[in-house]
């Protein structure tokens, strides 16, 4: 039976390769999405450097702000549409305010639609890269800093910038009590 | 001591022993194999009665018998018992039963562990079951079990019912370590792997698919497990998880899923259409390549059950792309059938029957498959009855009409006696018309629109939904009838012969009637 043995082995090793390639998945998910900039997501903050002739073009840039469900602050970016410039900075600030009598800490996570455009929307600042703390009743502006790539397709003349913003307080309190 | 020793192993050798004890304790592959179907068959009655409770419930338009919440809870066990409970132990009790038999080895490799993964099964559908009498009732987010329906949103039960997924997996996973260690040793002398029978390649074929991807099963239970109990955010958007990477995870397990309860039945049907043509199956090898290739590709197709969860363009045609590949292998399968019947000496036995409505119409759901395999097709069919028909289709006169034609097939050599074959017949003619009347006005209301998983439905398919559910009591009424015929037989009938089946070929129509318990004890010679 030792030929059975080892085939036994194999495919007992081959189970646990493959329960360990379900969680690998996790983070394969992640770095495929935001290699391909699949599902609008966006890289952290980066520095880009541009050769100076390049062809700026217009572009429209849609601001959309939602909140999770439960989540009670108010949230809001200053302008809804910019007839922006590929190639040139802008800034554009959101305000956040807790109107509960509790101090909540909260984290916005972004998204850019469409999906192709996603790897373009350079931020160079932005308050989604931290979580915000809010006492009660306090308001927050923060701003976002980004550029458009140049290199953006022709065939993608408007982009939308949403954020979505989550309570977070809970896994917060969480994490400073087992700290 | 060696006395005693010895007086066992003459124990051992002269049969089973009796009673309860027998079954509980037994490590003999034919016992095991019983074991298992009459649990599936069980299970078979559980979910089906469940499906009724489904298709009352949509009888007439409007509330009718149960609340929507029990509605949930019956749509969602019901798939996961046909899934689970019925149609894979019954493949694992014919391989069980055949594959030592088809070549030539007096048991499974692992035979204590064969023990085990039965009788953990029982215990995991307890644990599912027992969820109805609890508190907030049993699992209610559909058999996928899409986050954060199963998360943030499930009833507190959810957690047996990841425990229940968690046994169940490693029932599979045992079950199919040993058939593949018994076939990849076990085989008898000259029978090389382009000699086995079809029925032993589609299992090796679908252990593998068991093994690669029960474990993946178990780890997205596991996340869900974690994402409830233990803080984390697999698929929670709020701590920077992904509801999407649940799909993911689900259908990289689920699409190879659906051929792991479909390939065995490709085996069984190609055992019986080339008995009952009296010719050998058409293309052997060509049989063996395509049920490797859908094996292979069902890897890399499993987003297309996702079409609409915002993909971008470049996933959806790849998608799309590799599921049509599929049809290629299927339709080398279908011709292989068609041109082993062609101008062979075909009689219309029950199994032969079966076989037959089995290529009809399997071959109805892959078509449908194709149909909904295009992607913007697919935003206008998902999610409504048309899915509902494609897959029932596949399932249905698919993997089930597969294993009643092995059932039928097998049966003379397991009890000794032939079936009752007017009662066959009429099993088969009710089972064949109510099938279609359930399922094929499914497709109708499915293109206008009707949308699944809902207890209710607009009006004008008031008409179509009352033809479904009288088709689907004909069919689950039909069914009685088949455990009557297995139970006749089992009690009498004509005595069969070893060969049983005119012309049978295998090693399993050389031992006798009933099969005796041990047999191969030495290998036969294959040549």
């Amino acid at each position: 039976m030792k030929a059975a043995t080892k085939t036994n082995l194999k495919l007992v090793s081959l189970v646990l390769g493959m329960f360990c390639f379900g969680f690998a998945l996790v983070p394969i998910y992640d770095v495929f999405c935001e290699i391909t900039g699949l599902n609008g997501k966006v890289s952290g903050p980066t520095i880009i450097e541009y050769d100076d002739n390049f062809n700026p073009r217009e572009i429209k840039i849609l601001f959309v702000t939602k909140n999770n469900e439960n989540m009670a602050w108010n949230f809001s970016s200053e302008k809804r549409i910019l007839d922006a410039e590929t190639g040139i900075a802008y800034t554009v600030d959101y305000t956040f305010e807790n109107p509960t009598d509790y101090p909540m800490v909260a984290q916005a996570i972004p998204s850019v639609s469409p999906g192709k455009g996603a790897q373009y929307f350079h931020k160079t600042e932005c308050f989604c890269f931290e979580e915000q703390l809010l006492q009660p009743g306090e308001k927050l502006t923060m701003p976002v800093r980004f550029i458009i790539d140049p290199d953006l397709p022709d065939d993608v003349p408007v982009l939308t910038l949403g954020y979505t913003l989550f309570d977070i307080s809970e896994s917060h309190i969480k994490l400073q009590a087992s700290n | 001591m060696s006395a005693v020793i010895d007086s066992h192993s003459d124990d051992h050798h002269h049969g089973p022993a009796k009673g309860i004890t027998r079954w509980l304790y037994t490590t003999n592959h034919k016992d095991i194999g019983t074991l298992y179907l009459w649990f599936s068959f069980l299970m078979l009655f559980l979910g089906g009665a469940m499906a009724m409770v489904i298709r009352a419930e949509l009888f007439e338009p409007g509330s009718q018998i149960v609340s929507p919440e029990f509605y949930n809870q019956m749509l969602t066990n019901h798939g996961l018992i046909m899934v689970f409970g019925a149609v894979m132990p019954a493949f694992v009790g014919l391989a069980n039963w055949i594959i030592p038999m088809q070549i030539g080895a007096p048991d499974m490799a692992l035979p204590r562990m064969n023990n085990l993964s039965f009788w953990i099964l029982p215990v995991a559908f307890g644990i599912l079951i027992s969820t109805f009498f609890m508190e907030g009732g049993g699992p209610n987010f559909g058999w996928t079990f899409y986050a954060p329906l199963s998360t943030t949103y499930a009833p507190p039960t959810v957690t047996f019912f990841i425990f229940a997924v968690h046994i169940m997996g490693a029932s599979s996973i045992m079950g199919s370590i040993n058939i593949i260690t018994t076939i990849l040793n076990m085989r008898a002398p000259g029978m090389t792997f382009m000699k086995m029978p079809l029925f032993t390649w589609t299992w090796l074929i679908t252990a593998y698919l068991l093994i690669a991807v029960m474990p993946v099963l178990a780890g997205a239970v596991t996340m869900m497990l974690m994402d409830i109990h233990f803080g984390t955010s697999f698929f929670n958007a709020a701590g920077g998880g992904d509801p999407v990477l649940f799909q993911h995870v689900f259908w990289f397990f689920g699409h190879p899923e659906v051929y792991i309860m479909i390939l065995p039945a490709f085996g069984i049907v190609s055992h019986i259409i080339e008995t009952f043509s009296r010719k050998p199956i058409f293309g052997y090898t060509s049989m063996v390549y395509a049920i490797a290739s859908i094996a292979i590709l069902s890897f890399i197709v499993w987003a297309h059950h996702m079409f609409t969860v915002g993909m971008p363009i470049a996933g959806e045609l790849f998608f799309m792309y590799t599921t049509m590949l599929i049809a290629i292998p299927t339709g080398v399968k279908v011709f292989n059938w068609l041109s082993t019947m062609f101008k062979g000496s075909i009689s219309f036995e029950t199994p032969m029957l079966f076989s037959i409505a089995f290529v009809a119409l399997f071959t109805i759901g892959g078509l449908s498959g194709l149909m909904l395999a295009i992607a913007p097709a697919d935003f206008q069919y998902h999610d409504t009855y048309f899915v509902v028909a494609h897959f029932h289709y596949v399932l249905v006169p698919g993997a089930i009409f597969g294993i009643i034609a092995g059932v039928y097939y097998w049966l003379p050599k397991w009890t000794g006696n032939m079936y009752d074959e007017v009662l066959g017949k009429t099993h088969f003619w009710m089972s064949f018309i109510s099938v279609n009347i359930t399922f094929f006005p499914m497709h109708f209301v499915g293109l206008a629109g009707m949308p699944r998983r809902i207890p209710d439905y607009a009006l004008q398919f008031a008409d179509f939904n009352m033809v479904i559910s009288i088709g689907a009591f004909i069919f689950g009424l039909t069914q009685l009838l088949f455990l009557f015929i297995i139970l006749k037989s089992i009690f009498a009938g004509k005595q069969a012969t070893s060969e049983v089946w005119e012309g049978a070929k295998g090693l399993e129509w050389t031992v006798a009637s009933p099969a005796p318990y041990h047999t191969f004890e030495t290998p036969p010679e294959v040549k």
